[in-house]
C-alpha cells in the first residue's frame, strides 16, 4: 500500500506530500504520523504541502486532525508551502486551520519550531517574543 | 398611397431640414457647450438624407429593411459619440424625436386630407419611433461600455501591494471591500507574498469608507488566507467611527492584530522582524549634544 515517508531529522518530523492526497493515503498519513510522534518523542512536526494543489473540506480536517492529536502528544505541527490558490480555496471553505502553524516555506517553518522549543514549549509565535 | 409621402418627402428635404434645425435649437434641452451649431446641422443633413433617399414602398414598413443600414449605422454612431460626450438622455433623444415633428409638419402641410395625413402620420411614425429606440440602445450601450471600462481601472489601480521592507508588504485598501475586490487583493496579496517570501502583510483600511459585517467577514478571509500562507496579517488604519461600527456590530476581530495607523503597524513589523529604526549619533559626524 501507498505511503507518505515521515522523516525524522533531530527533534523534528518532516512529511513531505508529493502527491495529490486521496483520502485513504491522508488518513494512513494521519495513524503513521502520530504513531511515529509517539514513538520519537518529536516536539515538532512540519508538514510540507508546497506540491499539493487541490485540497478539500477532508483534507483541511485531517490537517487540523494531525494538528491537535501532535498538541496531546506535546509536539506542534507547522504546515508549510501552502499555495495562494489552497489558502483561498480553504478559506472559502470555511476551514481557516486556527491552531496549526503556518510557515511560508521549510526553513521558515524550521526557525518556527525551533524559537518555539526555545521558549519551552510554549505556544508563542516567533513574532510575540522578539523584544525584551 | 405611401408613395405620395415619399414623393412629398424627397422634394421637401431641404424644408425638412430647416424645420428640424429650427425645432431642435428651440428645444430648451441643447446644450451649446457640448456640440456647435454647424456640427448639429452636419450631423443633421446626414441623417435627412440618409433618412429620405432611403425611404421606398418596402423600407417605410420595415425599420430593419437593409435599405436603413446607412441610417442605422449614422444613428448609432452619433449616439455612441453622444454618450460619451455626456449627452443626457432627453437631448439625444429629443434629437431624432424633434425630426419626426418637422416631417409630421411637413406632411400636414402638402396634404389637406385630414384621414389621409393620419394614415400618412401614424406609418411614419412607427418608423421614426423605432428608430428613436435603437438610438437609446445605443445611447445605453455606449455609457454601459463606458461604466465597465471604469470599473474595470477602479480594480486594477486599487490593489498595489507594496514592499515596504525586506519581508514586509503593505496593502493599501481604497473603496469598497466587496467580495470580488476581496478576490482580487487575496490573490494579488498571496501572490506577492510567495514571490517576495515576505512574513509580514500590512492590510490598511484607511480608504475603506465603511465597514459593515459583509466587508469585516472579507478582511477577516483575507487575514486567514495570509496566515494559512505562513505570513502574518496586520490591519492598520482603523478610524474611530469604523471601531465603534465594528464592535456595535458585534464583529469580532479578536484573532487580528490591529494598529491605529500604518507607522504603528509598521512599527510592530519592525519589532517582530528584530529590526530597529533609530536615529544615528551626531557625535560620529562631528556635532556634540549640549
Amino acid at each position: 500500500m501507498e505511503r507518505i515517508p515521515i522523516l525524522k531529522m533531530g527533534p523534528f518530523l518532516l512529511v513531505t506530500i508529493q502527491i495529490d492526497l486521496y483520502d485513504r493515503l491522508a488518513l494512513n498519513l494521519e495513524e503513521d504520523l502520530v504513531k511515529m510522534v509517539e514513538k520519537t518523542a518529536s516536539k515538532g512536526v512540519l508538514i510540507d504541502i508546497s506540491a499539493l494543489s487541490i485540497v478539500d473540506s477532508f483534507m483541511g480536517r485531517i490537517l487540523g486532525n494531525i494538528a491537535s492529536m501532535s498538541r496531546l502528544l506535546d509536539a506542534q505541527t507547522v504546515v508549510v508551502g501552502m499555495q495562494p490558490a489552497v489558502a483561498i480555496t480553504l478559506v472559502e471553505l470555511g476551514l481557516p486551520l486556527n491552531g496549526v502553524y503556518t510557515a511560508l516555506n521549510m526553513e521558515k517553518g524550521m526557525y518556527l519550531l525551533k524559537s518555539m522549543m526555545d521558549f519551552n514549549g510554549t505556544q508563542q509565535e516567533d513574532g510575540d517574543h522578539s523584544f525584551d | 398611397m405611401f408613395e405620395n409621402i415619399i414623393k412629398t418627402l424627397k422634394s421637401n428635404k431641404g424644408e425638412i431640414l430647416e424645420l428640424w434645425m429650427k425645432n431642435q435649437l428651440a428645444s430648451s434641452v441643447i446644450t451649446e457647450d457640448l456640440m456647435t451649431n454647424q456640427e448639429l446641422r452636419k450631423q443633421s443633413e446626414e441623417l435627412v438624407n440618409a433618412l429620405v433617399n432611403n425611404l421606398n414602398e418596402n423600407s417605410i414598413n420595415d425599420s430593419q429593411s437593409p435599405d436603413f443600414d446607412q441610417l442605422t449605422e449614422l444613428l448609432g454612431g452619433i449616439s455612441i459619440s453622444r454618450a460619451r460626450q455626456g449627452f443626457s438622455p432627453r437631448e439625444t433623444g429629443s434629437f431624432i424625436l424633434s425630426l419626426k415633428e418637422a416631417l409630421l409638419e411637413i406632411l400636414k402641410k402638402e396634404n389637406s386630407n385630414v384621414n389621409e395625413v393620419f394614415e400618412e402620420s401614424l406609418k411614419l411614425s412607427r418608423l421614426l419611433d423605432n428608430f428613436t429606440i435603437l438610438t437609446f440602445e445605443t445611447f445605453i450601450k455606449g455609457r454601459e461600455e463606458l461604466i465597465m471600462r471604469q470599473t474595470d481601472e477602479i480594480t486594477d489601480i486599487s490593489t498595489p501591494v507594496i514592499k515596504v521592507w525586506d519581508g514586509i508588504l503593505a496593502l493599501p485598501i481604497i473603496g469598497t471591500l466587496d467580495s470580488a475586490r476581496t478576490q482580487v487583493v487575496m490573490e494579488n496579496l498571496l501572490q506577492e507574498i510567495v514571490k517576495t517570501g515576505s512574513g509580514i502583510a500590512i492590510l490598511d483600511i484607511s480608504g475603506v469608507p465603511t465597514v459593515d459585517s459583509l466587508v469585516a467577514q472579507n478582511l477577516l478571509k483575507a487575514v486567514s488566507a495570509t496566515r494559512l500562507m505562513g505570513a502574518d496579517c496586520i490591519i492598520s488604519g482603523i478610524r474611530p467611527e469604523i471601531a465603534q461600527t465594528i464592535v456595535h456590530l458585534g464583529i469580532d476581530l479578536s484573532q487580528v492584530i490591529t494598529k491605529a495607523t500604518l507607522a504603528s503597524a509598521l512599527q510592530y513589523a519592525f519589532k517582530s522582524l528584530r529590526l530597529e529604526v533609530r536615529k544615528t549619533a551626531l557625535e560620529a559626524a562631528g556635532v556634540t549634544n549640549q
